[in-house]
């Protein structure tokens, strides 16, 4: 709740951003450059690289948790001053990706640090980091929800559905 | 001279600089729509899929559990936190349920609840072996094409209720 207040209200002023790259190919390393071109121009909102964590505000995380990057990464997290806030970008960080059960990856991003928002994809595109920033910091609000999918008793009324719809499989 | 050369310049320079007008998307405050071909977060039409679970051995992420909850249904889990969106499962699934969908806008505090898929499809189990197949409108499909249900030989009956597997022994036993 402190921690929703601080974010809300002080961090949307100027959030400076460090980025750090735990095991990443560069595709979300790259999308993330460039979101800071004046095309999508997140300097409107006053976001900005920096070079130093203990400049930063917030974290952003590329990639899979490598067991090597794991400790860096760690200490990364720990050299930013509070308030502080991590982002995830991508599937990798998000759950671990493809990597998930390798033998050298932990697996995402929340196995080794507390993560406050993640933006799946891979990469993500430029747009949906973007509008996580934007989310994180309550400028819009959150559209993915849980779909629970769950289909009708087909063995009570087989022929209940129209019947183009059986055919489309035997056409091909 | 040289003045006056430098001041033409910058006014060159300002013209150029003027011409393009803004660059800058609106983006989080409008929406922008992903360009052709792009694929976002797969959509399943559950009532079209067979649960062969096709798409779960085709998963490069391994990112769908199939669970056999009960006999006759099973459920297929969808964890989209790591989806790399590569489209494979919509490539293979044999009757089209999957759809890559243009969302793109994904971003979430809680990626284990909030970017799941839950899909409980009906199955019919075999009244001998228990084992999930195809509704009865599998075999619908098959008299459609042609055959007729005393051909199917005993091989297709393993995955057929009871009745059809003892018309089948009956053949054989007179044969």
């Amino acid at each position: 709740m402190i921690r929703d207040w601080i974010v809300k209200n002080i961090l949307p002023r100027a959030l400076w951003v460090y980025h750090t790259n735990c095991g990443a190919c560069n595709g979300c390393d790259i999308e993330v450059l460039d979101t800071l071109t004046p095309f999508y121009d997140a300097e409107r909102f006053g976001i900005k690289m920096v070079g130093s964590p203990r400049h930063a505000d917030a974290l952003i995380l590329c990639g899979p948790m490598t067991r090597q990057t794991a400790p860096a990464v760690r200490r990364v997290y720990e050299a930013v001053p509070d308030p502080k806030i991590v982002f995830a970008i991508g599937s990798c960080a998000t759950g671990g990706g493809m990597w998930h059960d390798t033998y050298n990856v932990l697996g995402g991003a929340d196995q080794v640090l507390p993560v406050d928002f993640y933006v799946p994809g891979c990469p993500p595109r430029p747009e949906a980091i973007l509008h996580g920033v934007a989310t994180a910091l309550g400028l819009t609000e959150k559209e993915v929800k849980r779909v629970t999918g769950r289909q009708i008793n087909r063995d009570v009324e087989p022929h209940a559905l129209p019947e183009e719809e059986w055919l489309v499989h035997e056409q091909d | 001279m040289s003045i006056l050369k430098t001041i033409w310049s910058k006014i060159k320079e300002a013209i150029i600089a003027l011409t393009p007008g803004r660059v800058t998307l609106p983006y989080p405050f409008a929406p922008r729509e992903p360009e052709e071909g792009f694929r976002g977060l797969p959509h399943v039409d559950v009532n079209k899929c067979i649960g062969c679970g096709g798409c779960a051995n085709a998963c490069p992420a391994r990112c769908i559990r199939v669970v056999d909850e009960s006999q006759s249904e099973r459920v297929l889990v969808f964890l989209h936190e790591r989806c790399t969106f590569c489209g494979r499962c919509a490539e293979v699934c044999p009757v089209d349920a999957i759809e890559m969908s243009k969302e793109f806008e994904l971003s979430t505090d809680d990626p284990h609840d909030d970017l799941v898929g839950e899909y409980h499809i009906f199955m019919g189990p075999c009244e001998r072996c228990g084992r999930c197949f195809e509704t009865t409108s599998a075999l619908d499909r098959l008299q459609k094409t042609g055959m007729r249900r005393d051909s199917i030989d005993r091989k297709c009956a393993i995955a057929c209720p009871a009745e059809i597997e003892d018309e089948a022994e009956e053949k054989e036993s007179v044969t």
